[in-house]
This record gives C-alpha cells, sequence and structure tokens, in this order.
C-alpha cells in the first residue's frame, strides 16, 4: 500500500462515524476475510449446511463441526427498507439510507446496504454482488452493489 | 379431556398509560394487581400464583413476588416469548389451575421504557440492545436499529408479492384510531384520515410514523381462575376457550419466508380446534399490532382471507367501528397503548363483559386474541368467551 493509500484510509477510518463492529474470537474468520475482500460464511463439514451469522455448533445437526468457506458473493435482493429516522449520528447525513436483505447463491439471506445505485434503482429480485468497504483497520464491511 | 372452559378471566387492572414518569416498574405492576384484585373481588391473599412478564425492566424477575409481598405461593416464574407471552402466560395458568398447582394465578406485565427528555423511538433501540460485539455488531453498522426496519422489510416483500399498498395498511392504522376515540385509556383519540395517515412522516420505509406502535409505561393485570370459582366473583366471567402457539423460526435461509408465512397459522388452528369454532363464530378480534403490517398478515394466517389478499380484505374499513370485523378495538398498540400482548387481552375482555361503554361490540360471544414476537417469529393464540362452551 503507498504512502497516499494509507493516509487515505486514515483519514476515511477517522472520518468514519457510524458504529464499527468489534471483531472477538469467534467472528474474526469473517472479519479476516472481509479485509481481503472475501465474504465468509459457516458451513458445517458433517451434514453440509450454511449458516449465518456465527454459530459454534451446526444448527442443522448440533455437532461443533462448523468450518468458514467462502461463498460466491452472487446473490438477489430479498427485501429492504429505506431508515428515514436517525438512531445515530453517524447516519444523520445519509437518510433515508437503505438496509438490505440479500439471498446469496448458497441459500442464506443476509443483511447488508446496497451501493452503487441511488435508493430509486432497488428493485426486490435484482442481482447483486458483493463489494467492500473499510471502515477502520481492522473492519471491513461486506455489501451488495448491482450485477454489472 | 379439554381444557377447553375449565378457566375464565375473573380481574383486570389497567393503570395510566404512556408517558407517565417517575414510577417504577414495580409501581406499575403494584397498582396493577391492586385493580385487578378490586376488580375481582378477591384478596390479596387469596393469589397462589403469579406470571411474571416485561419488554426490558429488570424489576420484573422473581424477587417482583417478595417486593409486593406475595406469600406461600405455588405457582411462579418470570415468563418470556416475547409479544408473544400474554397467550402463553394463560395457557400455563390454566393448565396448573386445571391440574390444581394453583388456583388464582395473577399474570403481570409491567414496563418504564420511556424516560422523559427522549423520544420514544430510542427506548427499545440503541447499543443497550444490540452489542457491537461479533456478527451481532453488523446489525447497527449497517444501520438497523430496533424492530421497525425489519418489520418493514417484512411489508415491502408483501407489497412486491402480492400488490399490497401504503394505502391498505393506512386502512388499518385509520379504522384503529377510530376505534381508539372511543377508549378513555387510549394515548392516541385526534381523528387520524387516510391523508394523515399518508403524510405521516416516514420512519423505515414502507413505514410512516402511523403503521408503528406507541410506546407506553404503564402496567396492566389480569387475574384467572377456575371456572366454577369464576361464577362467585363480582365480574361476568371471561372463559377461556382455546390456545394454540406457533414457533416457525428463522434460520436465515432462502427456502422460507417467515415475514410472509406466520406462526399465526399453527396457533389460530390449535386455539380453534380446542374451543371448537370456526372463524365465521369469531365476532371480535384483538390482534397484536406492533405494526400496520402484523394485523394484515395475522388475519391472513388465520384464514380470515387467503394468502396475499389482506390488504384488499381490510381496505373497506371492516375491521373499524361499524364494520364487519371488528378488530382492536380499544386501537390496539397503534392508537391506545403498547403492553405487548396485554394490549389485546385487556381489551378482549372488556369486550367479553360487556363493558366497552361507547365502543362496546353488539355481538361479543367469541375473542380472538393473538401475541406476536420477534419479527414475525413467535406467536399465540386466545380464544375466549362470555360463555363456557
Amino acid at each position: 500500500m503507498s504512502t497516499k493509500q494509507k493516509e487515505e484510509r486514515m483519514t476515511q477510518s477517522t472520518n468514519y462515524q457510524k458504529p464499527v463492529p468489534i471483531p472477538d474470537e469467534a467472528s474474526q474468520p469473517f472479519f479476516d476475510g472481509a479485509r481481503e475482500r472475501r465474504l465468509m460464511i459457516q458451513q458445517c463439514t458433517t451434514c453440509g449446511a450454511v449458516m449465518w451469522p456465527v454459530k459454534s455448533r451446526c444448527d442443522n445437526c448440533l455437532r461443533p463441526t462448523v468450518t468458514w468457506v467462502q461463498a460466491s458473493g452472487k446473490g438477489r435482493l430479498y427485501s429492504f427498507t429505506l431508515m428515514h429516522q436517525v438512531y445515530h449520528p453517524g447516519f444523520a447525513s445519509e437518510v433515508p439510507y437503505n438496509v438490505a436483505q440479500v439471498d446469496l447463491e448458497e441459500g442464506l439471506r443476509i443483511l447488508t446496504n446496497i451501493v452503487g445505485c441511488s435508493n430509486a434503482d432497488l428493485h426486490i429480485g435484482m442481482s447483486l454482488e458483493v463489494t467492500f468497504e473499510e471502515i477502520s483497520d481492522e473492519v471491513t464491511l461486506p455489501k451488495f452493489k448491482p450485477v454489472g | 379431556m379439554s381444557i377447553k372452559g375449565k378457566c375464565a378471566i375473573v380481574g383486570l387492572g389497567v393503570t395510566a398509560m404512556g408517558k407517565v414518569y417517575g414510577r417504577s416498574g414495580t409501581d406499575f405492576a403494584a397498582e396493577a394487581i391492586q385493580l385487578a384484585l378490586d376488580d375481582a373481588g378477591l384478596q390479596k391473599k387469596d393469589v397462589d400464583g403469579l406470571l411474571i412478564n416485561a419488554n426490558m425492566s429488570p424489576e420484573m424477575s422473581p424477587l417482583l413476588q417478595m417486593t409486593l409481598g406475595f406469600k406461600d405461593l405455588s405457582l411462579l416464574n418470570v415468563m418470556n416469548a416475547y409479544g408473544s407471552t400474554t397467550g402463553t402466560m394463560i395457557q400455563y395458568a390454566s393448565m396448573a389451575i386445571e391440574e390444581g398447582l394453583a388456583n388464582v394465578v395473577v399474570l403481570v406485565y409491567a414496563d418504564d421504557p420511556l424516560k422523559p427528555n427522549q423520544g420514544a423511538g430510542s427506548s427499545y433501540t440503541g447499543s443497550h440492545m444490540f452489542p457491537m460485539t461479533g456478527m451481532e455488531g453488523l446489525r447497527l453498522a449497517y444501520g438497523l436499529y430496533g424492530a421497525n426496519p425489519s418489520y418493514a422489510m417484512a411489508a415491502r416483500r408483501h407489497m412486491h408479492l402480492f400488490g399490497t399498498t401504503s394505502e391498505q395498511l393506512g386502512a388499518i392504522a385509520v379504522s384503529q384510531r377510530k376505534w381508539a376515540q372511543m377508549n378513555p385509556w387510549a394515548q392516541m383519540r385526534k381523528p387520524m384520515t387516510m391523508e394523515d395517515y399518508l403524510n405521516s412522516r416516514y420512519v423505515a420505509e414502507p413505514f410512516h410514523l402511523f403503521d408503528c406502535c406507541l410506546v407506553s409505561n404503564g402496567g396492566i393485570a389480569v387475574i384467572i381462575t377456575s371456572a366454577e370459582r369464576a361464577r362467585s366473583l363480582k365480574q361476568p366471567p371471561v372463559y377461556v376457550l382455546g390456545m394454540g402457539q406457533g414457533a416457525p423460526g428463522d434460520d436465515q435461509r432462502t427456502d422460507r419466508e417467515p415475514g410472509i408465512y406466520t406462526g399465526a397459522k399453527h396457533s389460530g388452528e390449535k386455539a380453534l380446534k380446542m374451543a371448537g369454532l370456526e372463524l365465521k363464530d369469531i365476532d371480535i378480534c384483538e390482534l397484536y399490532d406492533c405494526y400496520t403490517y402484523t394485523v394484515l398478515v395475522t388475519l391472513e394466517d388465520y384464514g380470515f382471507c387467503e394468502k396475499g389478499e389482506g390488504g384488499a380484505f381490510v381496505a373497506d374499513g371492516k375491521l373499524g367501528p361499524g364494520g364487519s370485523l371488528p378488530t382492536n378495538t380499544g386501537g390496539g398498540e397503534l392508537s391506545a397503548y403498547y403492553m405487548w400482548g396485554f394490549t389485546p387481552l385487556s381489551e378482549a375482555v372488556v369486550q367479553a363483559r360487556g363493558q366497552g361503554g361507547e365502543r362496546q361490540v353488539e355481538k361479543h360471544d367469541h375473542m380472538l386474541v393473538s401475541g406476536n414476537g420477534g419479527v414475525l417469529n413467535y406467536h399465540s393464540t386466545t380464544i375466549l368467551s362470555k360463555y363456557p362452551a
């Protein structure tokens, strides 16, 4: 990373006003993956079930044989809302902002934000792919953008 | 042997509701219980069961028994199935009474989420409810605060699948406000037109402010005992004819739509079967209404209309005063007060007794009462009647 990129990142991090998740031991592989621009989900090596969010045991067979795998990052918009009410000052300049549920190809429905298009262009069923927003040195958030 | 008609609600206590400050959850609980005992014509020493519930108040713990000076109880618990708890409390109380484990059981809900100089919207949101640690922290990182956006996404999905409109959701809000205008306990009694509804600010689109329930400080207590004992008490007994629960769960997998197909279906079928009734026998619905959409989807899943037709079903105002399916006749959580499942239950008791005054529904033989919690994940159904069978 160039010095300029580092400076830009620091500025971005310093200016970032929204809540930042705190990775813990169980979720570290998810956040490590996101930092490397990979969307990680859990899968059970016994029964094959995929799951979200982090679990210590498989929520299908209850065995502890849960591992992390990279998802394709492709999915479709299941539903979304536009948040007008400000609950945290970090979101004040962005209202209305979208909160969305995306159905991943792998069969999981996950929470995210849609970027790269206006709220007016959001429509249920649209094809999406993952993108990443670095919000601190430790945390990068997977978000989704329209395909193409 | 069915438990149908073996128990009855004999006491109801409702405190002041809404922006009532300077009082603890315990204080609301104490007053609600005292009012319910007076209402029933029972003494505190008659009580041998206490089931406790709150959305947030940490004071609603087993310690409440001692704080309020109840002695020698044979049934005590704090129960929580979120907004469906009330129905589950009635189930456990009824089974305990029927089996002789307890005789007179108090069910109480009290909460004090509203604080002076703090918006109602922040009462049930924020980091005190959702920690930032781990993947749980993603919720707030993405800006998902409280329950509004989750229910809004379910409603948006329903609109997409079935063409449901804001005006149709608005018909529910407008109908319930009409009822609230006749309820002295209601917090919101100003008239509301469809235009008022549509002009109310967006909270979490497609939800306007008036799609969302109130937040209230207050307490409600209900007393339940055997049908036999009920007949010698002060109030007309309100018999418990049917009960059911339905918790379909949401495993975040894409093969199901828990926001569209809810536990109301399963719990409603169980309750109606126990009661030996059909939907056409129901005179009044008291439905859990954290949002307008909750009413719509619950009506569908109970089978009052087909899945997807809830919007058209409610649009003609049939839920309001004079309509063919009087629903949330006290104004509900949208316009009266928000006491989780005790909001619909309290109004059902009033209507069953025929004590609704100006808002009393003429035919009030059978009441269908729902509870809903999580994001449409937990459901309970109770069928009440002024007749034991």
